[in-house]
């Protein structure tokens, strides 16, 4: 393999999607989350995405602090969220089971 | 997890980019805009995954299509636009994402905004609109570098002609065609306040195409003063190695 000069170009948080949903049973990227750097709220969906790595990188795309990393590892996924002090997550409307 | 599709169909859009029908008995349904992940796996185990836009409607159809540009030492998209025949099968994720989506409920004037084959998600949700019979009102401008690279052509310029309430623009950026009226060219903000819906109409705008593209359209999209939070937007580029 050659060495390659990267440009760092990110894809959306979006692109994330598929590999969240091996851990997390609800779409996390139409989730809002706050930085814990700047504060912002956005969904995850909005963040900058770095796939250009030994897995994914999301980063706020009004700060750029590191909000998320993931890694398949083969027999086990890591998952770091420590730059999202918590997720607001819209869960899917299920029929009333009450009267 | 991983569904297994059947090659159905093959369908040449342009001189880098087919059309694959995959027939999926299991298939959950989709909404236009969601994307699939599609893994080759190798012999000796190597397997690589690529993220494809579903082109097809939302429908209850038990197939999909997906639309894929071969790019230069792409090594899925090759194998994919040029190897691939009828019968093989193919392993499959999805549909995927919940926010680059549109549903047949939004009854709010919709912009699209398409940098090259960037218009695959976006001519899912013209045909989702199509197969549910909405009216809403769509923009679709479409940035190309040249008439020929245009996917899904016929349909994009016969539909305007069928429903008054779909507006397509072209604009190209290295050849355009005969006696057109503007010369080769970037979307620029003159190209957005002409073609795409005024910021009062608070239209939900959605942006495909590569990341430069993107990041410069909804630039100028704020600039005219449309709202960040009615924007939304999926970049596509180099994917990495993932296993």
């Amino acid at each position: 393999m050659t060495l390659q000069t990267y440009s760092y170009s990110y894809l959306d948080g979006n692109a994330a999607a598929g590999e969240l949903n091996r851990i997390f049973a609800v779409d996390v990227t139409t989730a809002k989350g706050e930085c814990v750097n700047c504060g912002a709220e956005r969904h995850f969906a909005e963040a900058h995405l770095y796939v250009q790595c030994p897995g994914i990188v999301a980063r706020c795309a009004l700060c750029g602090h590191v909000l998320l990393r993931l890694v398949d590892a083969g027999d086990r996924m890591l998952l770091d969220v420590r730059g999202i002090t918590y997720f607001s997550v819209k869960m899917p409307q299920t029929q009333a089971s009450n009267g | 997890m991983w569904r297994v599709g059947t090659v159905v169909a093959l369908r040449d859009e342009t001189a880098t980019a087919r059309t694959i029908t995959l027939a999926l008995p299991d298939w959950p349904g989709h909404v236009a805009g969601q994307h699939v992940d599609v893994r080759l796996s190798a012999p000796d185990g190597y397997s690589a995954v690529r993220s494809y836009s579903i082109a097809s409607a939302s429908n209850s159809e038990k197939e999909i299509e997906i639309t894929v540009e071969r790019l230069p030492n792409g090594e899925v998209s090759s194998y994919l636009t040029q190897d691939l025949a009828v019968g093989d099968q193919l392993e499959l994720r999805g549909p995927i994402g919940g926010w680059f989506v549109w549903r047949t409920e939004q009854k709010e004037p919709i912009q699209l905004i398409a940098g090259g084959s960037g218009i695959v998600p976006l001519m899912a949700m013209i045909r989702s609109r199509g197969a549910a019979r909405s009216t809403t009102p769509f923009r679709l401008l479409y940035s190309v570098r040249a008439p020929e690279g245009i996917l899904y052509r016929d349909r994009l310029q016969a539909l305007p002609k069928e429903d008054s309430s779909l507006v397509v623009n072209f604009a190209y950026t290295r050849i355009v065609p005969k006696d057109w009226p503007r010369p080769p060219g970037r979307i620029d903000k003159d190209l957005i306040l002409s073609a795409t819906w005024p910021a009062r109409m608070t239209a939900t705008c959605y942006i495909c195409g590569p990341t430069g593209f993107v990041e410069s359209v909804t630039d100028l999209l704020n600039t005219v003063g449309n709202r960040r939070e009615n924007i939304r937007t999926e970049r596509f580029g180099p994917t990495g190695e993932r296993k």
